[in-house]
């Protein structure tokens, strides 16, 4: 029997069982629709976290105070811990490496920011000109902190979008002294709104000269020092800088954590593929289900196609040539089904972007890939113990019957 | 043709075993046409379902064309079904969803025949048969009689040597019976060997020989006149 003749028989014989058809695209169709979704929903998840990541900047190095290390054995030094300041020195010091492109120090705190009789609590960011270059910010209206002395404490402050309308509402803000803490501050600037970074909200917050905000919150302490590597080779070079220089400097003390972006970025990666992996696998499992329905729908279409075997063998049909017809028809059906699934897991996260549009779901091609294999596959699996059996029929026994 | 010598055949049915076949022996030759009679339970059926390949004996030997099938695995035996043997069944056995011509085409489809050999050997056939224009009707479609010829096309198809036909008009009303006997009468004029199971003595008496069967022996054989 030709190639072309067992398709056209097999499609035949599918067009003339339509309920079973169905029943085996439905499930077929759900278990592949439902691994689409799902790793979508994950790789979803995994893009929305590197990319907010990523939004922070590039290459980038974060030197936060105190040393985060699992002490293990001595109780006390639990209690008897001192961490040292991070200080604008350190910054300072920090910054003199070729490989350190810019560095900015951070201080933050909160304050009550007032223009007239409007007033309203923010977010107060300490930092220095480079914190716009570093972070990608860019700005709706007039200049950043202005470059000079790290201790020169300019009273000056560059305000959120969100602030600024809170305040001004349409009015020009630019030259206005706006009261911040217990002091005056002019209005220089207003940022872009461009949505959330993680943890703070940009178009909240007011952000001074870092020597301002040391004077406003009186502490000489910095939250955090940004350094930004020339490029990703160099992070490396630039971890082991900072570690000798804040030892160095804090007599034999490396009491500063470094974090890299790229260490959080690929922890993060990492975690959320995982997670995409295991929901997909969750979701497999209604692939495997889906073959066994497949084995039942077909295991039931033997029986009732004895005499059709049976007599396909009297006309000189070999076992095999029937198992192959069985089996082809439960492929096609598999393969059809997976195409449903895909259709429909398409049409699902279509349906799921457009209610959340901040969350970018897209399954992974590899996903698609792997849960159409799976699905051909075990619909072929699950068709080879039916097909067996028909295989297996005695044609005497199968004719002896009206 | 046909050589069987001291062919066994035993069923298992509930805890008894049934000797359908006992130490049967016959000799058909090319061409012949014989009858096979005898009560239900006699071992006809059995007897052509052997023959025919579609069953193995437990013992005994059968030789077809000299050669030795008894021996061969299903996909020899199906192979020498496909072209030497050709089958009349009592319940017709049509695919139902294919039309008259597709049910004929069938064993020509399953040998592997192209296309366009296919078409030209259907048509042939089912003029043969005087069903020329119920080609595109589908079984439902056909009086029993028209089905049993639109079966007989298709074991005629092939053009085999042997054809087994198992009580080809019990469901078939005298007139329509009387049709299909002068069909298949027709292809052993023209050199088939024909084999008819049936209970019915008066069609068992049209075959030139003619065996009675009973309790799985034969009882009785008016032996090869050829």
């Amino acid at each position: 029997m030709t190639w072309f003749d067992r398709f056209h028989y097999a499609l035949a014989s599918l067009r003339d069982s339509r309920l079973r058809g169905v029943l085996m695209l439905l499930a077929m169709g759900i278990g592949v629709g439902a691994v689409v979704v799902l790793t979508g929903l994950g790789e979803g998840a995994r893009r929305y976290v590197t990319n907010e990541f990523a939004s922070l900047g590039t290459n980038l190095v974060i030197v936060l105070p105190g040393r985060t290390e699992a002490t293990g054995g001595v109780p006390f030094s639990l209690v008897g811990e001192t961490t040292r300041d991070l200080t604008l020195d350190d910054a300072r010091a920090i910054g003199r490496h070729p490989s350190v492109v810019r560095v900015a120090p951070l201080n933050v705190g909160s304050a009550a920011l007032a223009w007239r009789e409007r007033e309203r609590d923010v977010p107060v960011m300490g930092s220095t000109p480079e914190m716009l270059a570093i972070r990608h910010w860019e700005l709706a209206q007039g200049k950043f902190l202005p470059a000079g002395d790290l201790d020169q404490a300019t009273p000056v402050v560059v305000l959120g979008a969100n602030v600024k309308r809170e305040l001004f509402g349409g009015l020009n803000p630019l030259g206005e002294w706006v009261r911040l803490g217990d002091r005056r501050f002019r209005v220089i600037g207003i940022l872009a709104s461009e949505g959330r970074s993680i943890g703070v909200d940009v178009e909240d917050v007011a952000i001074i000269p870092v020597s301002a905000a040391a004077q406003l919150f009186n502490t000489a302490s910095l939250f955090r020092v940004l350094v930004e590597a020339a490029d990703k080779d160099a992070i490396p070079r630039v971890v082991e800088h900072v570690l000798t220089t804040i030892k160095d400097r804090h007599h034999g003390e490396e009491d500063v954590t470094v974090v890299t972006q790229d260490a959080v970025l690929a922890t993060f990666d990492r975690i959320l593929r995982a997670l995409t992996f295991a929901v997909g696998g969750i979701a497999a499992i209604s692939l495997g289900v889906a073959g066994i329905l497949i084995m039942n729908v077909m295991l039931i279409a033997v029986v009732q196609r004895r005499a059709e075997v049976g007599l396909l063998k009297a006309l000189g049909a070999s076992p095999s040539l029937i198992q192959n017809l069985f089996l082809l028809e439960a492929g096609m059906l598999s393969l059809l089904g997976a195409c449903c699934g895909v259709i429909v897991g398409y049409l699902g996260n279509g349906v799921l972007r457009m209610l959340y549009p901040t969350f970018p779901v897209a399954a992974p091609w590899w996903s698609v890939v792997a849960a159409m294999s799976v699905a051909c596959v075990t619909g072929i699996l699950f068709g080879v113990l039916p097909a067996r059996r028909a295989a297996q029929l005695s044609p005497t026994i199968a004719l002896s019957r009206r | 043709m046909i050589d069987l010598s001291h062919i066994d055949r035993r069923y298992h049915v509930g805890e008894q075993w049934v000797q359908a076949l006992n130490d049967v022996s016959l000799h058909i030759g090319a061409g012949e046409y014989v009858s096979i009679m005898g009560p239900s339970g006699s071992g006809k059926s059995t007897l052509l379902n052997v023959l025919g390949l579609l069953d193995r004996p437990d013992a005994g030997v059968y030789k077809f064309s000299e050669r030795d099938v008894t021996a061969l695995n299903d996909t020899q035996q199906a192979a020498l079904r496909s072209q030497k043997i050709g089958f009349v069944f009592q319940f017709f056995h049509l695919v139902a969803r294919l039309t008259a011509g597709e049910n004929v085409e069938l064993p020509l489809m399953l040998a592997g025949v192209p296309p366009r050999e296919r078409r030209v050997r259907v048509d042939a056939v089912m003029n043969a048969v005087g069903l020329t224009d119920r080609a595109h009707h589908r079984p439902d479609q056909l009086s029993g009689g028209q089905r049993q010829r639109v079966a007989i096309a298709r074991a005629a198809v092939t053009e085999p040597a042997l054809l087994l036909a198992d009580e080809p008009t019990g469901n078939l009303d005298r007139a329509a019976g009387v049709g299909v006997m002068e069909l298949l009468e027709n292809l052993n004029a023209k050199g088939i060997t024909l084999l008819i199971v049936t209970h019915d003595g008066e069609l068992g008496a049209r075959a030139r020989r003619q065996i009675r069967m009973m309790d799985g022996r034969i009882d009785s054989d008016t032996g090869s006149k050829t």
